[in-house]
């Protein structure tokens, strides 16, 4: 078994997936800083915000559902920020007794509460379309041209190309597990051992998976050293960005200072 | 069961204000930086496929779970066993491969919460794992009972930790009170470090019967570690403190307090030290998980030291 289906890159042919991913990774990083310093309750600039968003999954041809499905992954965090509804001073808008004493929702609590929630919706979109048009080769180039150090885009690449090997590692220790165990078709019936007994034997999987990573490791230096490894990490040039993408690059970071115009306008 | 699970510990984008978000990028990437230069210095060449492989592991290794009650299952987090393996350094470098791949493809933390989440997860979870072993194995004298004390109780610390500074860094951007996220947070983390030591010390215990070596060449490795000896250190003792002062204090329960008319009794800056002069309820949790963990991690440590005095005695 193969977890190829774990890579998020979905291989299409549209704008979006042509664009450089220099200009993309860059643009990406622009839009989720914008959503980050707009202010709380700016409304319209949400609105523009979503729209763009929105635009950019359907022109990426991956699909507002494909998004939407991939990004309410990321919403039962937004629990984490349900009580400034009832800690926020404000306007006063309905009181819930709650035993002996009572919570108060203030307006500015809601409105940050759904602020807050909105921005995280509208940064994991962006961050979706990122990692779903763009092959990882192509990611790892745009690190590079960020400017982050050599050595650690290096061993992004190698992680990323052996992470589907101990992934499939890790299934086979699973699979064996479920081979030597006794299986109830009813769920309810608690599986065997105690916990502390599963757990330990977790963790012997995770021990063993380890030592085959480790020696797994010295195979890999052994064979990258018969091939000349030097320990420098070398890369071709990175080929200019294209004037349509300078063009798109400089075009987005303006719409996106226009929006946080905006933001500052009707926000607070 | 294929993804990796979904930890409360990844901070999406949206939920840190902007100051906080840069302050602990700038952090991270320091770090990081020294944290790359000590690893090239102590590994050379070898660097790149032994980090990267590990981090691929450690990874993989976060889809192992078991089955606790009710459907939900363990998982394992893998900073304390990076750490115990490889020592700080290397840690921190694999912990920041894996923190940082799970952000930018499979969208388990935001991109510019990356910094903050960085911090939170290979920094502290590593400089914590770190203080809290090596103090246990000096502790302890005898080898195998020291690796697996100390990498549960590295296991359990580092994940209590990283989630309270997590916490505070919610508090801190406004996006939820201290008084609620600190409890709640130590509370959900308190249960699944237990999760984790216990894999910890599974993979500890398999380990050291497999290749005992490992922790021989790990011990080297940590030479040098003094300051993220006493950063950690650092970290447990400031953060254990201030956690329960940050989520006694009634930021947000001030407001209630006003709705209420109890605000005159509030205003004493006094008494905002005092958790139950109003709501014994919410504060009283918040001031007595904390407790609780400090109190539990010194009863631990107690039974540690004593455990060691006796043995040192009848070795005498």
């Amino acid at each position: 078994m193969h977890v190829h289906f774990l890579d998020p890159y979905r291989s299409l042919v549209s704008p979006i997936h042509a664009l450089d991913a220099r200009v993309k990774f860059a643009l990406t990083l622009a839009f989720i800083i914008t959503c980050s310093l707009t202010p709380m309750a700016a409304w319209p600039a949400y609105l523009l915000l979503l729209a763009i968003a929105l635009s950019l999954e359907i022109l990426s041809g991956l699909g507002i559902g494909y998004v939407m499905k991939r990004a309410a992954l990321a919403l039962p965090f937004a629990l984490a920020a349900f009580p400034v509804i009832f800690s926020s001073p404000g306007q006063v808008l309905f009181t819930l007794p709650v035993g002996s004493w009572s919570l108060t929702a203030s307006l500015e609590g809601l409105e940050r509460f759904i602020s807050v929630a909105l921005k995280s919706w509208l940064s994991v979109q962006a961050a979706i379309v990122l990692a779903a048009s763009t092959p990882f080769p192509d990611l790892l180039q745009a690190m590079r041209a960020v400017g982050i150090p050599q050595l650690l885009v290096a061993m992004f690449g190698l992680m990323w190309r052996y992470l589907f090997v101990l992934v499939d590692e890790a299934l086979r220790l699973m699979r064996a597990r479920a081979a030597r165990s006794g299986h109830a078709a009813d769920a309810s019936l608690t599986p065997g051992g105690t916990v502390v007994w599963r757990a330990k034997v977790t963790g012997g999987m995770a021990g063993s998976l380890l030592l085959r990573a480790f020696e797994r490791s010295e195979r890999i230096y052994a064979a990258m050293l018969s091939r000349g490894y030097d320990g420098e990490t070398r890369a071709l040039p990175l080929p200019p960005i294209s004037p349509a993408g300078w063009v798109i690059l400089v075009g987005g970071t303006v719409l996106l200072l226009l929006l946080l115009l905006v933001g500052f306008v009707f926000g607070r | 069961m294929l993804n990796a699970p979904v930890q409360p510990m990844h901070i999406p984008d949206g939920f840190l204000s902007t100051p906080v978000s840069v302050t602990l990028w700038i952090v991270s990437v320091v770090l990081i930086g020294y944290a790359l230069r000590r690893v090239g210095r102590d590994l050379g060449e070898r660097q790149v496929p032994l980090m990267g492989v590990l981090a691929a592991a450690i990874f993989a290794g976060q889809m192992l779970n078991f089955s606790v009650a009710g459907g939900t299952s363990g998982h394992l987090l893998g900073a304390a066993l990076a750490t115990i393996l490889l020592g700080p350094w290397a840690a921190i470098v694999v912990m920041t491969s894996v923190v940082s791949i799970q952000a930018l493809i499979f969208q388990d933390g935001g991109l510019l919460a990356l910094g903050p989440n960085l911090f939170n997860m290979a920094l502290i979870g590593v400089a914590v794992a770190y203080f809290t072993y090596t103090t246990v194995r000096r502790l302890i004298r005898a080898e195998q009972a020291g690796i697996l004390v100390g990498g549960a109780l590295a296991a359990w610390l580092s994940i209590l930790i990283a989630a309270l500074a997590c916490a505070l860094e919610l508090a801190l951007s406004g996006t939820s009170p201290a008084s609620l996220a600190v409890p709640a947070m130590a509370g959900i983390h308190m249960l699944i470090g237990l999760g984790e030591a216990t894999i910890t010390v599974g993979a500890l215990g398999f380990l050291y019967s497999a290749r005992r070596d490992l922790f021989l060449t790990s011990e080297a490795a940590a030479t040098g570690g003094k300051a993220v000896w006493i950063t950690g250190l650092a970290i447990t003792v400031l953060l254990a403190i201030l956690s329960p002062l940050a989520s006694a204090h009634p930021d947000g329960i001030e407001w209630v307090a006003k709705q209420q008319g109890f605000l005159g009794t509030a205003r004493d800056p006094l008494y905002k030290l005092i958790p139950d002069y109003m709501f014994p309820g919410v504060a009283n949790a918040a001031v007595g998980t904390i407790l609780a963990a400090v109190v539990g991690a010194l009863l631990v440590l107690g039974a540690v030291l004593g455990f060691a005095q006796a043995r040192r005695s009848t070795k005498a």
